[in-house]
């Protein structure tokens, strides 16, 4: 019976391992294919080494542009998204208000629906709206805003939820008034919760391909580049991108958690 | 309980419970609810003019007149044959759509529960690097992800050498382009998705309680059946609806991964709103959201976590 037993949380754990290198293996091929030297423009295998494709990044037509307008975008929606949704988030968990139950649902309600629904419902309304002959930058930049906003809310709402009210009220009780205890005490408190947000809303925005692509007209991001590319032949220099993507978001990764370490010493 | 800052009057000194409140409190309760409005009203007018105007817009599209242009302009006439068009002309897509996002949520439950369940009781000290892991793919681009699929499953790629060399594929086999693919691709993509609430709800739970089912005497299955997946529900019912939600609208994995002979729903209603078609794009976008809200409403009425979601 023990050693059934001892078999069997080992298998659920080797079972736990294969999936997760199932998860993890195409990041492990983009960056092998990285150093890829293809033989053709639909090659689909390892052909040779080489360090061209890093040293060589902007090669592709429109490649570097379209990163650039990417992070543009991202940013934006970022700074927009996390500043409006903070604020809802506040007023969800601090206040009572009429129709706050409604609203405490209906705030999923975008990150229910499809991606697809949502891109034509906004393209509907651009179309409606005779907005139709100029989408590009400012309907990519209103939808990205859009599909991250219930994300910062329900993202900001948990830490708020979870911060202990005393500290505020002991603020309060030292004679702090609200603007100094809310600057003092509640803002950092909340920061992390604030920062991840907005980690959130910048890797959706820069990695959303379907709302994007219904909303764009001529403008290419970076994802619409990559859907241009695969049609014609990939070039190699997009798992470039994609490597250094997941390089930088590992070292985000790894410095928040020291700071984290750090700051519960 | 939410304890409000600021009801404290100045000193600390707090009102006797049951006293009537003076004059002070009223007005602060009065501009602590102008002031909730006021944090409110940014965003709640940005989803109202991008995302409730747009489905409003969404619906009133598909019952244009199909006849119109985009050049010409269209007439709202209730048009309802769209709907009938579109489901008659892409009945299939769609239901191909479900039956996929719906084979593709099963894979992620039967590969996301034990992984979720090894990182919540088995890891150790490597539990976190084993959550980084599950989130490491989103940091990668969506796209250049499943374009790294298509290279994995391609006829020359290692998974088809491999299974060839076994003779589980045949010798003019593919693994690309096919069903299989497309259901991996979507696997693969949505799977953080149902690992990370179920790990939460798993996380969440008192180990202890699995050892007292095996205290009394019940078989680890059944400790299994009525401990642990009745604790972990509300993660099982997340996880399966974000999967299965954008999973059924998605087509980059139909698209790069499949043929068309594998087209999904999405696929047609980009091609068809790209072609200016939007009266009967229009339509079938709300036909798919209908249904994937008759499906979720069904599905969790019977689980029987109205309460949860």
């Amino acid at each position: 019976m023990r050693a059934r037993r001892w078999l069997g949380e080992r298998l659920v754990l080797a079972y736990g391992l294969g999936v997760l290198l199932y998860m993890v293996l195409p990041v492990l091929v983009v960056m092998l294919m990285s150093f890829n030297e293809p033989a053709n423009r639909q090659s689909y295998t390892f052909d040779g080494f080489t360090w061209n494709n890093w040293l060589d990044i902007c090669r592709p037509y429109q490649l570097c542009s379209s990163v650039v307008t990417s992070v543009e975008i991202a940013l934006l929606a970022t700074l927009v998204a996390t500043t409006l949704g903070t604020l809802m988030a506040f007023a969800f968990v601090r206040h009572r208000f009429r129709g706050r139950g409604v609203a405490t649902v209906a705030i999923f309600v975008p990150m229910a629906s499809p991606e697809v629904v949502m891109g034509s419902s906004l393209l509907a309304l651009f179309v409606a709206a005779g907005f139709g002959g100029v989408l590009g930058f400012w309907t990519i930049l209103a939808a990205h805003v859009t599909f991250c906003l219930s994300f910062v809310v329900v993202t900001v709402k948990a830490r708020l939820s979870g911060l202990d009210p005393y500290l505020e009220q002991a603020a309060m009780d030292l004679y702090a008034n609200e603007w100094q205890t809310f600057w003092r005490v509640t803002f950092p408190m909340v920061f992390p919760g604030v920062l991840s947000a907005a980690l959130l809303s910048f890797s959706l925005s820069f990695d959303d391909f379907i709302i994007t692509n219904l909303n764009a007209g001529q403008t290419v991001t970076f994802p619409m580049f990559v859907w241009g590319a695969a049609q014609r032949g990939i070039p190699p220099q997009i798992n470039v991108i994609g490597t250094i993507m997941f390089l930088v978001a590992l070292i985000l990764v790894g410095v928040g958690e020291l700071g984290r370490r750090r700051g519960a010493r | 309980m939410t304890v409000v800052p600021g009801r404290s009057s100045p000193g600390g000194v707090t009102a006797p419970r049951g006293a009537p409140p003076p004059r002070g409190d009223v007005d602060d309760a009065r501009r602590r609810r102008l002031l909730a409005y006021a944090l409110l009203l940014p965003g709640a007018l940005w989803l109202l003019v991008f995302f409730v105007a747009p489905t409003v817009t969404l619906v009133s599209t598909s019952l244009w007149d199909p006849s119109g242009s985009i050049l010409y302009g269209y007439e709202l006439t209730y048009h309802w044959l769209n709907y009938l068009d579109g489901v008659r002309d892409y009945g299939p897509q769609l239901w191909r759509s479900v039956g996929y996002a719906g084979t593709a949520t099963l894979a992620c439950v039967l590969l996301g529960y034990p992984l979720a369940y090894a990182i919540a009781f088995k890891a150790g000290g490597w539990k976190n690097v084993m959550l980084v892991l599950v989130i490491a793919p989103f940091f990668t681009s969506f796209l250049v992800r499943t374009l790294a699929w298509q290279m994995l499953l391609g006829d020359n790629g290692w998974a088809a050498s491999v299974l060839r060399s076994l003779h589980l594929l045949g010798a003019d086999g593919h693994l690309l382009a096919t069903p299989f693919a497309v259901v991996t691709g979507l696997t693969y993509n949505f799977l953080p998705f149902m690992v990370l609430p179920l790990y939460a709800s798993l996380e969440k739970m008192d180990p202890r309680l699995i050892e007292a089912g095996g205290d009394l005497y019940a078989s680890p299955f059944t400790t299994f059946r009525k401990v642990t997946l009745p604790l972990s529900l509300p993660g099982l019912v997340a996880g399966t609806l974000l999967t299965f939600i954008p999973a059924a609208g998605d087509y980059i994995n139909a698209e790069l991964l499949g043929t068309p002979r594998t087209r999904m729903i999405g696929n047609e209603i980009q091609d068809l709103f790209s072609a200016g078609a939007y009266p009967e794009a229009a339509a079938l976008s709300v036909t798919l959201m209908v249904v994937i809200v008759t499906l979720v409403a069904i599905y969790v009425r019977r689980t029987g976590t109205e309460d949860l979601v």
